[in-house]
């Protein structure tokens, strides 16, 4: 079949073979080899795992009664998530010698790099699923749908991470993209919910198109889109007017930048991060930021290694303003979600420094981060999910307020997250700081590395005050009362009587009812705060991290 | 090197760790409702305590056992932590840190026995026994990465013992404190990555943080690199000190504290900052520590004069006292970059008598403030009448800050003086005003509030100090008297350690005006593998020029 349709493209040429099963290709009809791809199924086991997971799930549901297992839906998903982490793990074992991880007609890389993101987004997809299924049974949300789309999402996230060609990375964003704007709006109920769907789904597709201009640009310069082919050609030709290949570059950093919620592409962060279902968010801050810099790893350090003069002072200060805007702008917010929508902003600052050092230590330092804080950052939307109470009624910072008292082992989870978002040692996120700030000063970039350890300090302003709010209780005597305990956060002199009328505005009530932590987000906060302190005290993903610096 | 059959600074570091732990347990609790008078958890403190005094039997056990005269590290324990980066978790101690491991060993039981507390004791005694654990091994820590962790990691516990039990303005107090010195950590983070990074080729391409062996190689170090990277350390530890420009912090902190809490942050914290200077700043970049020393010198200089002044129109007894930090730790700074042995040794000993005063003053400021509620000085006076016990003991201490002969703050003032003097008369000239103001402040301070006609019915009848106050503070009292009779054991410790270093800075600078006659008194420099062996013979400038001129 595929012999008569190749020797019907190439005009009928006599001497096209092609052997049955298409294991080889000779003749003339070699131009035209590429319509027969020989698909090597190992290296794409994660992405199958999660389709057809997704699928199946869909297929199930549509069989079942509605209804019929409350807990069937999540515990599947785990499953497909443990599933796709067991063949990533496989995999790791399993990755080709150098220079023969491209599959699937140079499609799809194949290498420690990709299946270390696998096993993030797997692990991602495992802790989301678990925290989800308390969030939407409270909120009569549960459904199949919602699984789905985490499945599709982390499929396109982990295609991201494999694609071996700027079009392969488009379609990876495309299906990420898609499945989170839907699962922004998951919440019908909410208004702030749709309004994130829809926030997030106008910019995103806008810096879709920029990225898909930066493709088009980047291919009229180079003459392809294969990442590999590209860094070759760089590497060989000088162009004597790179315009077009910069500005190319410029609109693939923007559409990424974008995804990973980076200074000044940020805009959407905040909103969507507020609106959408809190599970959600975690998932979202975690998969997408992960997905985001897999791509511009791929791009920036990989196929533009020649560039870097180039995006290397680009990327310091989209950085520098991550951290800084995101640190600052986080202290001034006051909606719980809002503050670590900033935060985040700030970590992907921490992270661009790990990418703006262009090394191999950059790379498997902002591997690092990205690693251990998708456990921190699921973590901490877990909380912020149980605080909130049903249908996210106390959104302000003032929920967290007395958590010590009403529940204290979920203190003490939040307050081992808080640190590690700061950077405080003995937690995986100082080893993560650590590691960027070194790979960071080994380029001899010391006033970047001193700006981010000073924004470092800024930022453990907003995580203290929320520890400082869950560990402070009213009426323990102090002179500064109720609402000292908040003004001391905001408004740090006004003590008694300056701070009054901000705290009155935003503490309506202090919760003083026990808070309810159901068994599945237990279990997420015991993965997770286990994870950062282990990872915090020997740091045993270091290694992981080292070995998955294979870009191209 | 001399060593033990048992892991003796591994126990001094994981035996508070352990309590703290302990008494964090959440069974305490259900038992503390229960006992003691004012809901005060007497159980879970008289464990606490119970760790806290072990652990002084052990650190006394290492002082009896430290050899007198060397100058290395002794009982170094080395083992890997993180092999990828080349961190080794090693603890090791010299003459310097052993006598302020020893305070801090001495300063915590008696802050965790002597003061009220109120409140939730289990949590307190956990940050405390928290914050010992890793006082000890910043200052018993031979990896500077472990250096730097462990000195963080004390703003943990330090804010939330400001935070939880501190006075009205507490939580502004903590977030600051906390916020300051993260700030200035920055810096620090950055110099030591630095410095490792630009050591990495000199150690075979492989990057250490061993605090020994960047020692070694630091001194080859391009000497701008060298500047800077003390630069770095300067500020970081100039904000936890905090030397003046950097001081603001400070007065806030140390008055919100509970007293406890001000007892640990004035005596010990910031010992942190002054023991950094000297191990990472002066030990492991001399040249840049020699190049910045007049630098240092007129930063302590200013900040012992207008530290003076401030402090000096003070209206409240513990805002006066938190001042006063500031001009003793510019002293203390003044000693250490004199590069005199006398000065530098007499700046470690101004750290440990700061410990002990600074420790008992705050005490007994604090059970003033549990009496009278107030500190501010219109507010009391004449309390000698009804507590004269107390006016004793606290004129005691006082004397010691001011630096009467016999007690312990004579014996580091006047060395630091006459080090100082040896090398930079100019400062040591405006040093000297400390101790004329120092005089000033704590006299009249002590006038305002012990002497004179009882003006306020409150103060006629103000319980004396009690027996277990006075416990509490004795030891401390006796530290005082003790090495103001007899310094002798800890200048035979200190001084061959301290001109170790100095050797050092003269080797690296042989311009930095380390008198001749200083590192001379240098006794039994070991050979062993710890320390490197300065040139023995002494054609002074051709062997230090070569040496110098390695880099």
């Amino acid at each position: 079949m595929i012999a008569h349709l190749v020797s019907q493209t190439t005009g009928g040429a006599a001497k096209c073979t092609i052997s049955p099963g298409g294991v080889s290709v000779s003749g003339l009809c070699q131009q035209a080899a590429s319509l027969h791809i020989n698909v090597e199924y190992r290296s794409i086991l994660p992405v199958l795992a999660l389709t057809i997971g997704g699928l199946a799930l869909l297929a199930l549901s549509a069989v079942l009664p509605k209804r019929s297992r409350r807990w069937l839906y999540p515990v599947l998903t785990v499953v497909v998530g443990a599933v796709t982490l067991g063949l990533s793990i496989w995999q790791w074992y399993n990755v080709p010698p150098a220079k023969q991880g491209i599959d699937i007609g140079g499609q799809v890389f194949f290498d420690h790099f990709s299946v270390l993101f696998s096993m993030l987004i797997a692990v991602a997809v495992i802790l989301s699923a678990i925290a989800s299924a308390s969030y939407l049974q409270r909120e009569r949300l549960d459904g199949v749908e919602a699984y789905v789309l985490m499945l599709m999402s982390a499929t396109g996230a982990v295609l991201m991470a494999e694609a071996a060609t700027l079009i392969m990375l488009f379609l990876g964003l495309e299906i990420m993209s898609i499945a989170l704007y839907v699962m922004a709006a998951y919440h019908r109920r909410r208004t702030q919910s749709g309004e994130a769907g829809l926030k997030y789904f106008l910019l995103g597709s806008f810096s879709s198109a920029l990225f898909l201009y930066g493709i088009a640009l980047v291919y009229g310069a180079t003459g392809s889109v294969s990442l590999a082919i590209i860094r070759d050609y760089l590497s060989l030709n000088i162009l004597a007017n790179p315009g077009i290949l910069l500005a190319g570059l410029a609109l693939l950093i923007v559409g990424l930048g974008f995804k990973v919620g980076a200074v000044p592409f940020h805009f959407w962060t905040p909103d969507v991060y507020q609106g959408s279902p809190t599970p959600f968010t975690g998932y979202m801050a975690a998969v997408a930021k992960a997905a985001g810099f897999a791509g511009l790893l791929r791009i920036t350090v990989g196929a533009f290694t020649y560039q870097q003069t180039d995006w290397r002072p680009i990327i310091w200060i989209i950085s520098v303003l991550s951290m800084v805007v995101g640190s600052v702008l986080a202290i001034a917010s006051k909606d719980l979600k809002r503050m670590l929508a900033y935060s985040s902003i700030s970590q992907a600052g921490y992270v661009l420094v790990g990418v703006q050092a262009g090394t191999a230590t950059g790379t498997s330092a902002a591997l690092f981060y990205l690693f251990t804080y998708t456990f921190i950052v699921i973590g901490s939307f877990a909380v912020v999910d149980v605080v909130q109470g049903v249908g996210e009624g106390r959104p302000g910072i003032g929920a967290i307020r007395g958590l010590s008292r009403r529940h204290p082992g979920l203190a003490a989870a939040m307050l081992v997250l808080l640190l590690a978002q700061a950077g405080v040692p003995f937690t995986s996120g100082f080893i993560g700081k650590f590691y960027v700030i070194q790979a960071s000063v080994q380029q001899g970039q010391y006033y970047l590395a001193v700006i981010a350890m000073v924004a470092a300090a800024a930022a453990a302003f907003f995580y203290l005050r929320l520890a400082l709010l869950m560990y402070s209780a009213p009426g323990d005597g102090s002179v500064e009362g109720d609402l000292g305990v908040f003004s001391a956060g905001l408004e740090p002199v006004a003590s008694l009587d300056g701070g009054r009328a901000t705290a009155v505005a935003v503490l309506e009530a202090p919760p003083t009812e026990a808070v309810y932590v159901p068994a599945s987000i237990t279990l997420v906060l015991l993965i997770t705060v286990g994870f950062t302190v282990v990872a915090g005290l020997t740091p045993f993903t270091i290694d992981f991290a080292k070995a998955a610096t294979t870009l191209l | 090197m001399k060593t033990t059959g048992i892991p003796l600074l591994n126990i001094i570091v994981f035996l508070p760790l352990a309590g703290a732990i302990v008494c964090m347990l959440p069974f305490w609790s259900s038992w503390s409702r229960t006992s003691g008078p004012d809901h005060e958890p007497t159980l879970v403190r008289n464990v606490g305590l119970a760790f806290a005094l072990v652990e002084l039997g052990f650190v006394a056990y290492l002082v009896a056992d430290f050899p007198g005269g060397a100058a290395g590290f002794q009982f170094i324990s080395s083992h890997s932590w993180i092999g990828t980066f080349g961190i080794r978790w090693a603890l090791g101690v010299d003459g310097i840190s052993l006598f302020l491991v020893a305070m801090t060993a001495l300063l915590f039981p008696v802050a965790m026995f002597g003061p009220k507390l109120r409140g939730n004791g289990r949590s307190f005694m956990g940050w405390m026994l928290l914050l010992e654990a890793a006082c000890m091994a910043t200052f018993l820590s031979l990896d500077v990465f472990v250096f730097f962790i462990m000195f963080e990691i004390t703003l943990v516990p330090g804010y939330f013992v400001v935070a939880g039990w501190g006075g009205a303005r507490r939580n502004y107090a903590a977030m600051k404190f906390f916020i300051y010195t993260f700030a200035g950590s920055a810096f620090l983070f950055v110099a030591i990555i630095a410095l490792v990074f630009l050591a990495a080729p000199h150690n075979g391409g492989h990057e250490t943080f061993s605090l020994i062996t960047l020692a070694k190689i630091s001194s080859s170090l391009p000497h701008s690199d060298q500047v800077l990277i003390f630069c770095g350390f300067a500020i970081a530890f100039a904000v936890k000190i905090p030397l003046v420009p950097f001081h603001s912090w400070l007065p806030d902190t140390y008055t919100e504290a509970p007293t406890a809490g001000s007892m640990i942050l004035a005596g010990i914290l910031f010992k942190l900052g002054a023991y950094g200077l000297l191990r990472l700043g002066i030990y492991l970049v001399p040249r840049g520590a020699a190049d910045m020393a007049p630098v240092m010198l007129t930063l302590a200089a200013v900040g012992i004069v207008y530290g003076s002044m401030i402090t000096i129109m003070q209206k409240d007894l513990k805002r006066l006292v938190a001042y006063a930090s500031i001009v003793d730790v510019a002293f203390i700074v003044l000693g250490f970059f004199a590069f005199s042995s006398q000065a530098a040794t007499g700046g470690v000993l101004e750290m440990v008598n700061h410990g002990l005063t600074t420790g008992a003053i705050f005490f007994l400021v604090g059970i003033i403030w549990e009496r009278r509620g107030t500190l501010r000085f219109s507010d009391l006076g004449g309390l000698q009448k009804s507590m004269p016990v107390f006016a004793a003991i606290f004129l005691a201490v006082v004397m010691s800050a001011v630096g009467l002969p016999g007690l312990n703050g004579f014996v580091g003032e006047f060395l630091v003086l006459a080090g100082t003097f040896l090398t930079h008369r100019w400062w040591a000239v405006v040093g000297t005003v400390a101790i004329i103001t120092g005089a000033i402040y704590l006299l009249w301070a002590y006038q305002r509030v012990f002497q004179g006609r009882v003006l306020n019915p409150a103060n006629e009848n103000v319980r004396d100090i009690t027996w277990r106050e006075i416990t509490a503070v004795t030891p401390l009292l006796i530290g005082i008297v003790f090495l103001g009779i007899y310094p002798k054991p800890f200048l035979d410790r200190v001084t061959p350690s301290v001109n170790y270093l100095l050797q050092r800075v003269e080797i690296a600078a042989p311009n930095a005006h380390v008198p001749a006659s200083t590192t001379k008194l240098s006794v039994n420099v070991p050979d062993d593998q710890n320390v490197e062996t300065p040139p023995t013979t002494v054609p002074a400038a051709s062997s230090a020029n070569q040496s110098g001129g390695a880099g």
